[in-house]
């Protein structure tokens, strides 16, 4: 059920290339409001993602990280009482204007689950899946192999890709999943906390494939690590619960500058480590 | 122990043992939990004979079905009834070839199935994926009460309100025919099938519907692709428990479906399931200890061999759908 509605419409809203400068953007909110039911979640989101960049988005639990992430692929949708309000654009258009299919959305803006959530196929079929249901009409099988190989997955399912995902280790179906989502050639992966099911060495080889993939696309990634966002970002946004009780973006800044020289008091009490 | 909290209840000793105080305490403490004890043994008797009493008739009634099967097969080859073609045991020119009882039982079922399974499916994938909650509260009670339906009515309904119309559109067919009660039967394992299918489609864990949708997947290509893909186990054991509960229905075949025994698949034809001769030889005039009574235990065995194999099917099919997302 799709009972979202949108109170402000992408015209309402000042979105103009020149203002800002449209190669250097591809993905900006503003004036994002969100709520479940009557609760508010997300309040006046300014924000703009450029491309080929890791953007990190951390803060505490509850202060809205996910929702907002889900708001790039119109993930929130699918939730019944979910309400949002202004503009999310993507490459200079509204992706919430009336006009826009929210599956074309989704096949621009893939996304990595916080769980590995493998299809109950075979590693073949679940990597194939996205191509096929978007009419791919091209070789299959290389289309499988590329995407298996960007995820670095390739080497170690070669031989047995009608094996079960579900037959994988967690860390493994996690990079199934990246190769499923990346199968489908989205511009922008949004991952939500990918790591946060998984073990430090996997961990690790997943933060290794966020670097390679950056040369590629543009990853926006959700996490309750700050260590992790240090070492794989280029920007961090910073976001925490106003006395509202919605979440509310601090900081937004190069990843370096934000956990050396945060500007805001509240940035610099959650990377230190006195809240949250 | 709490020694003290029990030392009110233990009034009656206190004279007995006024004279020993430490005695006293302990007295209580044992009493009262040698009580305890009593209470829990009987709890424990009393349980177990429940379970008892319910393994015991099912034991009862397999030993008798079994006894009286095993006594016809000794007077009528075991070979003979599996493969004769020719069930007349009730006339002077006996033949015990139980052969048009089965077509008739599997052809009414396959009605049934023909009928329930797309129906409940659909129902079931309605319900699950696509129903808003509050049409969905109104639904599934509904269903329900067309489970609670008794049998007997569908029985007459099939007679007097399917049948007429069966014949309006195709005059030969037969007052009592197969198709009239297979469709009834159909409805009446719909809300089963409904129900058990839409019970697996909603076991898919939503991570996979939220994964398929990132991918760029219409809402039908989630539910074609990977939820009704992930709940085939469960809609598989529907579909057989509702062949197994078709096979062994009675009322409605009886009433509606006619009592001659006969090979074929013609629908519109009379035909006599199982069951329907069962009924008809336990309400008839058929002696007991003779060969014709003895027809109903073999053909009971029959039945109740055909039903338990669909079942551990079922089971065996279900679990292996438990185990799909550990």
């Amino acid at each position: 059920m799709i009972n979202l509605r949108i109170d402000t419409r992408a015209s309402d809203v000042a979105v103009s290339p020149s203002e800002n400068g449209q190669s250097d953007v591809i993905l900006m909110t503003r004036n994002l409001n969100f709520w479940y039911g009557n609760t508010q979640v997300l309040e006046n989101i300014d924000c703009d993602i450029r491309p080929r960049e890791v953007t990190a988005i951390i803060g505490p639990s509850g202060c809205g990280k996910s929702t907002f992430l889900r708001c790039f692929n119109r993930m929130n949708e699918l939730i019944p009482t979910a309400r949002i309000a202004g503009s999310v654009v993507f490459r200079n258009r509204d992706i919430y204007a009336r006009s826009v299919d929210p599956v074309e959305v989704r096949r621009q803006v893939g996304m990595v689950f916080q769980k590995p959530n493998p299809f109950p196929k075979s590693i073949y079929d679940n990597v194939a899946y996205g191509p096929r249901v978007n009419g791919y009409k091209g070789d299959m099988d290389e289309a499988v192999e590329t995407s298996l190989k960007r995820a670095a997955l390739w080497d170690e399912v070669k031989d047995d890709l009608k094996k079960s995902g579900l037959a994988l280790s967690g860390g493994q179906q996690q990079r199934l999943c990246i190769a499923r989502a990346l199968a489908v050639q989205p511009d922008v992966l949004l991952m939500d906390e990918p790591c946060s099911a998984l073990d430090p060495i996997a961990t690790t080889r997943i933060e290794d494939l966020i670097r390679e993939l950056r040369e590629q696309l543009t990853i926006i990634i959700v996490t309750h690590n700050m260590q992790q966002a240090a070492r794989i970002s280029d920007r961090t946004a910073f976001f925490t619960v106003a006395e509202s009780g919605a979440g509310v973006l601090v900081e937004f800044n190069d990843t370096q500058k934000l956990f050396t020289t945060p500007t805001d008091p509240r940035t610099e009490a959650y990377i230190t480590g006195r809240f949250g | 122990m709490n020694n003290w909290r029990s030392a009110p209840r233990a009034q009656p000793t206190a004279d007995a043992a006024a004279h020993q105080p430490d005695g006293f305490e302990l007295a209580s403490s044992r009493r009262d939990s040698l009580r305890r004890k009593l209470v829990e043994r009987s709890v424990h008797a009393v349980l177990f004979l429940c379970a008892v009493i319910s393994i015991l008739t099912t034991t009862g009634i397999v030993i008798t079905l079994l006894g009286e099967t095993i006594q016809f097969f000794g007077e009528v080859p075991i070979v003979d009834f599996l493969t004769g073609t020719r069930w007349t045991p009730l006339f002077a020119s006996k033949s015990f070839g139980v052969l048009p009882l089965v077509n008739g039982t599997i052809v009414v079922a396959l009605v049934a199935i023909v009928v329930a399974v797309p129906i409940g499916l659909l129902t079931a994938i309605f319900l699950s994926e696509f129903a808003p909650a509050r049409l969905r509260s109104v639904v599934k009670p509904v269903l329900e009460v067309l489970a609670g339906i008794p049998t007997v009515v569908y029985g007459y309904f099939a007679l007097q309100f399917v049948t007429p119309i069966l014949r309006d559109i195709f005059p030969q067919t037969q007052i009592f025919n197969v198709a009239s009660a297979g469709i009834v039967m159909g409805f009446m394992i719909l809300p089963m099938m409904a129900s058990i299918s839409e019970d697996s489609l909603r076991a898919v864990p939503s991570d996979l519907r939220q994964g398929a949708y990132a991918l760029g997947a219409t809402k039908f290509e989630v539910v074609s692709r990977v939820v009704v893909p992930g709940a085939l186990s469960g809609i598989l054991a529907a579909i057989i428990l509702s062949i197994s509960r078709a096979i062994g229905e009675t009322m409605i075949v009886a009433i509606a479906a006619g009592l001659q025994p006969q090979m074929g698949f013609d629908l519109l034809r009379s035909m006599e399931t199982m069951t329907a001769y069962i009924v008809q030889v336990s309400l008839g005039d058929t002696p007991q200890g003779g060969i014709e009574f003895r027809t109903i235990f073999a053909v009971g065995t029959l039945l109740f061999v055909m039903t338990l194999v669909m079942n551990l099917l079922s089971d065996l099919l279900v679990r292996r759908y438990r185990e799909a997302y550990e």
